[in-house]
């Protein structure tokens, strides 16, 4: 079985992030490293073709610079090799160009019997991707998958909801969104950091597969403005009295939650 | 970049990623508790990180001190400070005396399982009487046949209560009976189960999660197979490894101080006393400036006494220079972080009252600071020699 991962590369959250003032996106110059959540893609790559006894993962990646830090974290975990898109021309595509680029970066590995993605990105999380990509590549897809299972041509999916899960079966070749936390991902170890040193990465341009137009002149989306969030109001202070209960059950009946 | 060094920061970022899974609380947690950090240590054997420095072919990664030295440092500056740093500390460098000396058969037996972190090992030097002055143990092993017979007590044996081994250090020939007070002297790898170990652990300052004991050895019987080398020459293999260990412990020194550094930066910039934030105070701003530039200083000492550890190159000065440095450099930075936090350093909760008396101990182990400013007094400068 062959699974292709998407693994978006993304500015460290542990340092604060800053808003490029010009086209109001995520500044990306810095060092980008695997998102955490793709890091549920790999592990759950790893062990579903681990489970089929055979066959291997490769990863997709659309970054600036020809950045392959956080490729090289999914390479060191397992994953055998990849396909980077690093272009200037990309710079400004919306959500939808993406997806066409990271299709087209799918095609260009041949395809696989599944691909995954993660829910959301920890940076952008429009949470939009991973279905437009379906819909180029012809795929059925399921999202929010929090287990999977592979059975002969097809596939189980515990699909996360609101008050439970939904069992979904698909045929395969098919892409699935996974949520954070449905498998514990493997560090990388000593011997796989230095393994993926020598994996091979395919960098391309969105020329090279065929996606226009792209960047800018492609956006369906247009970033009109980017507001402050509203700080949150400081809260109300209750002094206990020793009636001081009396308030907040007074306080939380007036939101209705009791 | 070289790459040795574009290697480097991937192992500093890899082991930094997996330490940051075992938090602040995770170590205050095994420290008041006097727990080993039994899940902290199986990722680090899964990780093939404990078998860093073992040759390959014994399954280890066969890197060098340099790589070694980088990940004790980011294990000890994610804030497991020594309690993570000793929990792996002699696996990772300790089995230098049996790669080197041992039979092929000893490394067979041996190697494998201390790379994978099965096998776990102390070290005994030091005893009671003799202190710093090595040549002056007790312990003695006499010969019996196919078997040693071992009689003596150790101190601060770190680890003896989670380990299978000890790299023990006996006299075969009475100090009396030698023509040089370092002669004499065997290593041994000693069952620690074996009848007549008794293992006290003794208590102490700080670093609560890993013991360290008074080990005694009461007739206890050694196969000749777990001799490390040639009979007598046990000093001299002792001595192959010290400085890498002075350059080991200087890593860790390094990481504790910049584990304190960290929390005292955000505690100075958060931490608002007479309307502004402590750190625009230059009496707390400036002594923190002053603990980074000297454990970047420290850190230059560290690199070049491990690349010349590596490279096979006379080493003595930059190992102890290494250590020393690194020792007060972590040690000032984990004090500053204290007073940074004011009363609120002396807390458990901010963790740096922790990083403070684990940073304590560089100074004192594996070689006091007056030791290795000995050393450096007689050997380097060429002053008479003090004791
Ligand atoms: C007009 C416009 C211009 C923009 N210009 C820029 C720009 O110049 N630079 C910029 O960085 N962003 C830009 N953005 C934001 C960008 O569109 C999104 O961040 C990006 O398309 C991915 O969306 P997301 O992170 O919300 O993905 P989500 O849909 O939240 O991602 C879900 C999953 O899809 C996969 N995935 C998503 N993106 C990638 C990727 N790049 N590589 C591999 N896998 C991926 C991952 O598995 C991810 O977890 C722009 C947006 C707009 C509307
Ligand atoms: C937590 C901890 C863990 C340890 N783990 C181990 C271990 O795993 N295995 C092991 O074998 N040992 C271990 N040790 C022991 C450690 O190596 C010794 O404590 C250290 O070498 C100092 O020896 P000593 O305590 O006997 O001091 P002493 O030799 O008694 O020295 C006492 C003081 O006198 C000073 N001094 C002595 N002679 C001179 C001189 N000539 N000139 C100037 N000053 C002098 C010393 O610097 C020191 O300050 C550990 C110690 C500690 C605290």
């Amino acid at each position: 079985m062959n699974v292709i991962v998407c693994v978006k590369q993304i500015p460290d959250p542990a340092t604060p992030g800053a808003l490029d003032p010009g086209t109001k996106t995520l500044k990306r110059d810095g060092k980008l490293i695997l998102d955490e959540s793709d890091s549920y893609g790999v592990e759950m790559a790893l062990q579903l073709v681990d489970a089929a006894g055979g066959g291997e993962v490769s990863i997709v990646s659309m970054a600036p610079n020809g950045e392959v830090s956080g490729m090289r974290t999914a390479l060191a975990m397992g994953a055998a090799k990849g396909v980077l898109v690093s272009d200037p021309a990309l710079q400004g595509s919306d959500a939808l160009t993406t997806a066409k680029v990271l299709a087209a970066a799918v095609g260009k590995l041949g395809g696989a019997d599944l691909v995954i993605a993660a829910t959301e990105s920890s940076d952008g999380y429009t949470g939009t991707v991973p279905e437009q990509m379906a819909e180029v590549l012809g795929l059925p897809s399921v999202t929010f998958a929090k287990k999977v299972v592979v059975d002969g041509g097809s596939l189980k999916v515990d699909r996360q909801t609101e008050d439970g899960y939904d069992e979904v079966t698909c045929p395969l070749p098919a892409l699935i969104s996974v949520t954070a936390g449905v498998v514990e991902p493997r560090y990388p170890s000593f011997k796989g950091i230095m393994a993926a040193k020598s994996k091979p990465i395919d960098t391309v341009t969105a020329g090279d597969l065929g996606v226009s137009p792209t960047g800018w002149a492609g956006a369906g989306q247009e970033i009109v403005d980017v507001a402050q969030a509203e700080a949150r109001a400081a809260g109300e202070i209750i002094e206990d009295d020793g009636e001081g209960y009396t308030k907040i059950v007074a306080f939380l009946e007036n939101l209705k939650v009791i | 970049m070289s790459d040795r060094r574009a290697d480097l920061e991937l192992i500093r970022d890899t082991v930094a990623t997996l330490c940051a899974r075992f938090d602040d609380d995770y170590w205050a947690h095994c420290d008041a508790e006097h727990r080993f950090p039994w899940d902290f240590y199986r990722e680090m054997a899964a990780g093939g990180w404990i078998g860093i420095a073992i040759p390959e072919v014994y399954g280890g990664g066969g890197r060098g001190i340099l790589e070694a030295a980088a990940v004790l440092e980011e294990v000890a500056a994610s804030g497991a400070c020594m309690n993570g740093a000793s929990a792996l500390h002699m696996s990772i460098f300790g089995m230098q005396p049996v790669i080197l000396h041992g039979t092929d058969e000893m490394k067979q037996r041996y190697l494998p399982g201390v790379a994978a972190g099965e096998i776990h090992v102390a070290f005994g030097v030091t005893e009671p009487d003799a202190g710093t002055d090595t040549t002056r143990i007790t312990t003695r092993a006499v010969r019996d046949g196919d078997v040693y017979r071992i009689t003596g007590r150790k101190v601060w044996t770190s680890k003896a209560l989670e380990a299978d081994r000890i790299l023990l250090l006996t006299r075969t020939t009475p100090l009396d009976q030698c023509t040089k007070p370092t002669q004499g002297m065997s290593l041994f790898l000693v069952d620690r189960h074996a009848p007549g170990v008794g293992v006290t652990p003794i208590p102490k300052l700080g670093r609560n999660a890993v013991a360290s004991c008074e080990t005694t050895y009461d007739d206890v019987v050694v196969p000749v197979a777990d001799r490390v080398g040639d009979e007598g020459e046990g000093f001299r293999y002792l001595l192959d490894g010290l400085n890498a260990e002075r350059v080991l412990i200087a890593a860790e020194a390094l990481g504790i101080g910049r584990a304190a550094l960290r929390r005292a930066v955000h505690y100075a910039n958060e931490r608002v006393v007479f309307g502004r934030p402590i750190g625009q105070n230059q009496g707390i701003a400036f002594p923190l400036a002053e603990a980074h530039a000297r454990l970047r200083a420290a850190a230059l000492m560290v690199r070049e006494a491990a690349e010349r550890i590596d490279a096979g190159l006379p080493c003595g000065e930059e190992a102890n220079l290494a250590k020393y440095l690194a020792a007060e450099a972590g040690f000032f930075a984990a004090d500053r972080a204290v007073q940074t936090h004011g009363g609120f350093g002396y807390a458990t909760e901010y963790h740096v009252e922790r990083y403070f008396r684990e940073s304590r101990l560089p100074r004192l182990a594996p070689i006091s600071q007056e030791l290795v400013l000995s050393y450096v007094a007689e050997h380097v400068l060429r002053l008479p020699r003090s004791y």
